[in-house]
This record gives C-alpha cells, sequence and structure tokens, in this order.
C-alpha cells in the first residue's frame, strides 16, 4: 500500500471529470480470418506454411493470422518486385506515375475512418491520434511525393537521377501505416518497386493497404507486402537483389542492418532510436511548455523513437514545472484506444510492456523518485499509466536508454552550456526541443543542439515537406521533404 | 664543389604539430624514411580532430572559404616540389584548382543542400546542413597528390575536421600537402594526417567510436571489413565519388530540420 500511495500522490491534483464513454464504432472494419502475402498483385500462401496471430493490444483478442514469410517467401517478392521494375514500372511515364501516387492518396482520404479504427485497433494507439496524426500524414505524405514523381530533375539539378530498383523496407510498430507511407511513397515516386515488411505486431494496416492498391489499380509486383518476424526481415535486408534497404527501429538492429550489408555496395538509409532531450527555460511559457512536455513524451504512449524523454528545465523554475506537469498529467485519460476520449492507450505488446517495466523498475533500484497519476487500467490488455521520475542523475539507465514507453525522466541545470552539454552527452541525435521566448537563444541552441530535428516552442510535429531523421546512433538518410528523394534515386554524373 | 642538399624528415602531421609515431617506427619509401604510423598516433589524431572541430565547425562559411583558397595560394607557391613528387605536372595543376573550386562551395552549401519547407500549419520551417563531426579519410594510393586532396577538401569545406591514413606507396606528397596545411591558416587539428600500413590503421579509424564518417575511397580488399567496423557507432561511409561535386561534400554533412510556430 505504502509504494501505491507513494506512486499515486492525489493532493495536489484535481479531481478529473467523469467522461460519457464515446467509442468509435469498429463496424467500418471487416477483417478476413487470414491473410496471405501480398506478392505480384494476388494474395498468396506463404511457402513458410507459417501464420501468428495479431492481437489487439488493448485486450489482447486475436484480429486476424498473418503468415509469416520464410527466405523462399522473400525470394518470390524480390524476384516479383525485380520484374515489375524492369517490365513497365521504370519505363513508365513519370507524369503516370505521380498519377498513381495521387490515386493512393485520395483512396486513404475516402478511406481514412476505416484505417484509423484498425490501427488503434492493432497497434492500441488512441482513435483521436490514429484519426487526426496517422491518416492525414499518411495520405498528405503520398500527395507531396506524388508531385515530384514527374519533377525529378527540378529536385537533382546537374545530377541525371534514375530509380535504385528494389527496394527493401522494413518499418516498426508505432506508426505501421504512416511508416508505411514514409516507405513506400518516395520510393515509387522515384521509380522503384517495393517489397515492404511490416512489424510483426502491427500487420493489418499494411494487409488493408493492399486494398487500396487494388482499388489504385498499381501494376502487379510494384509493390510486395510480406509480413513476418525478424527473420524475414533480414532475409529481405541480405537478399542479392534488393538495391536499397531502408529500416526504421532499433539502433541496436540497425548495427545488425549495417554489418549485414558491408560490401555489397547496397543503399542503405536508417531511422533508429532517440533519446531526446526538451529543455524548458525559465523565461519560457510553462503553461504550454508543459502541453509541449505531455505531448513530447505521453504522445503514443511514448512509443515515439523522437519522443522527448528527458525534460531539463532549468533550475528557477523546476518546482513549478513539475508541479504543473503534475497536474496535467492527471488529467490524462487512460484506456479503450478505440474511445475518443482517450489521450494515452495500450502498450503496443506484451513485449515491450516487459521491456518499460524493467527499466521503470531500474529507475527505482537507481534512486529516482516516481511519480504515476491515479488512474485505472483495464484489466485485459496490456497498459503502463503515464510515469515521470524526478531526481535522476544523468547516468541512470532511464536517463541513457530509450524507454520507448510514457515514462519522462526529469533533469536540471543552470546555464545554456550545461543544457547542451547534458543534452547532447548521448550516442542518439534524432530531435530535441527547446522552450523559450528569447529568440536569439532559440537560435542559438537549434545550432548547438546535435540533432536532426529540432522544435522550438512546439514539439512532435509532423510534415511530409519536412525531412526527418538522425545524427549520430539515430541513424542516417532522411526522410520527407526534398531530402527524402535522394536516398531512393541513383545519380549518373 | 656540390652542394650537400639538407634532405626533410617525413612526419606525422597531428594537432598541428609534425611529430614521430609515439611508436618510433619508420619505413623506407620513394626513397625517404617514412613515419610508420600506430594505433596510438590514430587515436592521437582523433582527439586532436574533434577538439578542432568546434572552432572549424563554428567558423563562418565565408571565413572557412578564405582558409580553402589560401591553401590553393600556398601550393601554387611549392608547384615545383609537388610536380617532383607527384611526376606530373597536370595533378598538381588539378589539386590546386581544386581547393579553389571547393573554396567557393563553403558558403554556398548551405543554399544549394537546404530548404525552406512549406508545412501544412503555422510553422517556420527548415533544414540546413551541419557538418556530421570527426570524418576518417582513407586516402587513395594514386594519384598520391590529386587523389588525396579530391578527398579531403569536399570533407573539410563543411566544417568536418579530418583524420587521414596517407598512400601507403605514395605518401610524400602527402605530407608535403600537411605542410601547406599547416602554413594555410587551417586551424591545427583540422587536419591529421598518420602515414603508414593501410591495413593496420585503417580499421583502426573504421572502428573508432569518436569518428562520425569514413571514407573508403583508398580502401582495397578490406571494404567489406571496414564497413562491419563502421556499423559500431552508425557511422555514415561514404564509397565513392571522385569527381569534384557538392554533393559528395554533403555526404559529410548531417541536416537539421527546425520547427517554430508562427503567431503574435
Amino acid at each position: 500500500m505504502a509504494e501505491v500511495e507513494k506512486r499515486q500522490d492525489r493532493s495536489p491534483v484535481p479531481s478529473a471529470f467523469e467522461y460519457a464513454e464515446a467509442p468509435e464504432s469498429r463496424d467500418i472494419v471487416r477483417l478476413e480470418d487470414r491473410y496471405g502475402l501480398f506478392v505480384g498483385g494476388e494474395w498468396v500462401e506463404p511457402r513458410s506454411g507459417e501464420y501468428a496471430p495479431s492481437a489487439a493490444p488493448r485486450d489482447e483478442e486475436v484480429l486476424a493470422e498473418v503468415a509469416y514469410a520464410g527466405p523462399e517467401d522473400v525470394d518470390v517478392a524480390v524476384r516479383t518486385a525485380r520484374d515489375a521494375f524492369e517490365n513497365g514500372w521504370s519505363d513508365l511515364a513519370p507524369g503516370e506515375r505521380a498519377k498513381y501516387l495521387y490515386r493512393i492518396a485520395r483512396i486513404l482520404q475516402e478511406r481514412s475512418r476505416e484505417f484509423a479504427v484498425l490501427e488503434s485497433l492493432d497497434g492500441g494507439k488512441p482513435i483521436r491520434e490514429s484519426r487526426d496524426v496517422d491518416l492525414p500524414l499518411s495520405a498528405a505524405h503520398f500527395f507531396y511525393y506524388a508531385g515530384w514523381a514527374d519533377k525529378l530533375e527540378y529536385a537533382f539539378p546537374n545530377r541525371k537521377p534514375r530509380p535504385v530498383g528494389v527496394t527493401g523496407q522494413v518499418i516498426p510498430w508505432n506508426f505501421p501505416l504512416l511508416m508505411l507511407s514514409w516507405k513506400i511513397a518516395p520510393a515509387l515516386a522515384a521509380g522503384n518497386t517495393v517489397v515492404l515488411k511490416p512489424a510483426e505486431t502491427t500487420p493489418l494496416t499494411a494487409l488493408l493497404f493492399c486494398d487500396v492498391l487494388r482499388q489504385a489499380e498499381l501494376p502487379p509486383g510494384v509493390v510486395n507486402i510480406v509480413t513476418g518476424d525478424g527473420r524475414a526481415g533480414a532475409e529481405l535486408v541480405k537478399h542479392s537483389d534488393v538495391d536499397k534497404i531502408a529500416f526504421t527501429g532499433s539502433t541496436e538492429v540497425g548495427k545488425e542492418i549495417m554489418r549485414a550489408t558491408a560490401g555489397t555496395g547496397k543503399k542503405l538509409t536508417l531511422e533508429l532510436g532517440g533519446k531526446a532531450a526538451n529543455i524548458i527555460f525559465d523565461d519560457a511559457p510553462l503553461d504550454q511548455a508543459v502541453e509541449g512536455i505531455i505531448n513530447g513524451i505521453y504522445f503514443n504512449q511514448g512509443h515515439v523513437c523522437c519522443a522527448g524523454s528527458r525534460l531539463f528545465v532549468q533550475e528557477s523554475v523546476f518546482e513549478e514545472v513539475v508541479a504543473k506537469l503534475k497536474r496535467r498529467m492527471a488529467t490524462l485519460r487512460v484506456g479503450d484506444p478505440l474511445d475518443k476520449n482517450t489521450d494515452v492507450g495500450a502498450i503496443n505488446s506484451q513485449a515491450q510492456l516487459e521491456r518499460i517495466k524493467e527499466l521503470v523498475a531500474a529507475g527505482e533500484e537507481e534512486g529516482a523518485e516516481i511519480y504515476q497519476p491515479p488512474c485505472q487500467l483495464p484489466e485485459k490488455g496490456w497498459w503502463f499509466p503515464p510515469t515521470v521520475f524526478t531526481n535522476v542523475a544523468q547516468s541512470y539507465r532511464i536517463a541513457q536508454e530509450e524507454i520507448f514507453g510514457p515514462v519522462l525522466s526529469v533533469l536540471t541545470f543552470r546555464t545554456p552550456d550545461e543544457a547542451v552539454e547534458k543534452a547532447n552527452n548521448t550516442p542518439y541525435g534524432l530531435s530535441a526541443g527547446v522552450w523559450t521566448e528569447k529568440g536569439s537563444r532559440i537560435l542559438s541552441m537549434a545550432n548547438r543542439l546535435r540533432a536532426g530535428v529540432i522544435w522550438a516552442n512546439t514539439y512532435n510535429r509532423f510534415d511530409p515537406t519536412s525531412p526527418f531523421g538522425g545524427y549520430k546512433e539515430s541513424g542516417f538518410g532522411r526522410e520527407g521533404g526534398l531530402h527524402g528523394l535522394a536516398p531512393y534515386m541513383e545519380f549518373d554524373e | 664543389m656540390s652542394r650537400l642538399p639538407v634532405k626533410k624528415t617525413y612526419k606525422l602531421y597531428l594537432g598541428g604539430a609534425f611529430p614521430r609515431s609515439e611508436s618510433g617506427r619508420t619505413y623506407e619509401v620513394e626513397g625517404a624514411n617514412v613515419a610508420l604510423g600506430s594505433r596510438k598516433d590514430v587515436r592521437d589524431a582523433v582527439r586532436a580532430a574533434r577538439g578542432a572541430f568546434p572552432k572549424w565547425a563554428g567558423m563562418t562559411a565565408y571565413n572557412r572559404g578564405q582558409v580553402l583558397y589560401r591553401v590553393a595560394e600556398m601550393m601554387e607557391g611549392r608547384r615545383a616540389e609537388f610536380a617532383e613528387l607527384t611526376g606530373s605536372d597536370e595533378e598538381v595543376d588539378a589539386a590546386v584548382d581544386r581547393w579553389v573550386w571547393y573554396a567557393g562551395w563553403a558558403d554556398k552549401l548551405a543554399q544549394v543542400l537546404g530548404a525552406s519547407n512549406p508545412v501544412a500549419g503555422p510553422y517556420f520551417n527548415f533544414t540546413i546542413p551541419e557538418p556530421t563531426g570527426v570524418v576518417g579519410v582513407i586516402a587513395p594510393e594514386e594519384p598520391p597528390l590529386a587523389g588525396l586532396v579530391s578527398r579531403l577538401a569536399p570533407v573539410i569545406v563543411g566544417g568536418n575536421a579530418a583524420v587521414v591514413i596517407a598512400s601507403e606507396r605514395r605518401p610524400l606528397a602527402a605530407v608535403t600537402l600537411a605542410e601547406v596545411l599547416a602554413t594555410s591558416d587551417v586551424p591545427g587539428g583540422v587536419v591529421n594526417l598518420v602515414t603508414g600500413r593501410k591495413r593496420e590503421l585503417a580499421p583502426i579509424v573504421a572502428g573508432h567510436m569518436d569518428v562520425n564518417a569514413l571514407d573508403l575511397g583508398g580502401a582495397e580488399d578490406d571494404v567489406e571489413e571496414l564497413e562491419r567496423l563502421a556499423a559500431e557507432n552508425v557511422k555514415r561511409v561514404v564509397r565513392n565519388g571522385d569527381g569534384q561535386s557538392p554533393w559528395h561534400a554533403a555526404s559529410f554533412l548531417e541536416l537539421k530540420t527546425v520547427w517554430h510556430p508562427i503567431g503574435v
């Protein structure tokens, strides 16, 4: 009981409003019992003969069985993509290629509610986010890159761009459809064909996307979806007829991919882990900053590679910020991802939940002070309450390792120099946040933080026109914007 | 009576100084005893490069451009010496001209490689290139001067610091280039040069945890091993691109995107 009291400090917290349930209907989604692989425009049985269930994080309901591709399946998919590349797709007039992408964007918009519901079912994220973030951005990504398809010579003056060929893409489970869009849209715009492997816990929106491809009448074999686990990803990465690998996931796997492709000449882009600093100066608008902190770490249950998981607060406002933060945390509604009032949904998988619990236990063990607002977690499914640690030392595991969950570590600083030094003291370099009203300080901090995306007086903003990607061990190459095209092109210079 | 010439000792170039290898080793090549660099020398070179990086990266692009141009001026004055070392006037001319070409890029890279991004919301959003940090350069064996300059200039023009493993069979032009750099206002440590056995030295650079990127222009049969070592800290690896090109320089630049809300 003492444990619960320590964690659930109710005193500074206003009582939460009662909300009526507002569940989004799931009738709009019609799932098959079982899905094969999508190769050459058709559903095929996996030669591996393997299937595995994909479960809903909110209640562990098995939503469908999904094929697990073996080496032979990956090989067939790659050969199909090669065939499609050489017999039609690479010769297609770029303007026609663009029109296929525009079609996909439009169909995603038309069917966005269906996709949003399925994304929340299969992945556990709140419907508010899948509806307002994942789906609009996915459609926008296809719309943006559609326009580039017949304008590549303007994107790369003097470089004679041509497609790379067959691209192998491996995506994570935190933004399943959005990551698919980040990968497929620029690949197709550049004239490549695709073999994409979705994450094993969130394959369903990628499989529903195959129906979008059917409606768009995309030529068979241009996009192939092979579901499976890490073994299928590894097969795809090492396949000798794949010209380019694009991977989003952990730094550990990213390094394995670098080793596996060493000496092969394959093009490679990696979007890996992060441990972003979100820095609050004492002159920042604190209420806005607190919203930014909340959005930075509790957005998508903290399953975000660019999550603002290390909060640096200037000492003079530390107590005020932490008090405001705790009050705000207490108003977060944790629960059914399909409920439109939900702010924080379910943890994506049992394995991820265990990882979060392990690191949180390590934080307590090492001496950090934990706070979790009172919230009732559903009994079934995988859940973790919004959590904040204070009294954290730089050396603690919770300040060093990527937790990929709704867990924030708060540290302090006195001077801008100290903030920069601490923020950069990590092998990662994906993103960072800065909150201050002083313009020159924003620009100075933006200059000195070693990270690929800097959010100043905002956090976790994304846009298809805006390049995204990391410094250091957060990976290399950019996705989004003009810069997201280059990794999918070869140049005859 | 003929005068006995004063012969030069060919040493390493680390942190702006010309020390011998800490190992005390040399090897005989091109008629000279050249320092046979060691693991410790490479590590010292990386430390010097890391130390020099913030100042070089923080200089204005205009200033860096002038420093690179100054390198060309200094080389021009030693054309005869370089011609003797390389055996080719054309090579020397090409090397000098390449410095001039890249000098002009210093304050244009951000305009060609950067962007202003029209995001769908009330945000000001722009992307700028920044140097990645310390770059390991495995210099090509041939041509001894133009080969090195073609790999080195695009690395440092954007603000990176370099650790160069010189041509093993033709190191004298490289050491002489280091003397030019030392008298060209290139801050000490921005370029560090280690001579010796490439098979021994290249893996040390490739696996070093404080090196951010690796140019394998001069790697031969060990590309796979070097790339595998580079994975340890996710180095940016550059395999080709011999021609002069801003895109080659771009391989050693990170892209940083900054967002800020627009409002009153």
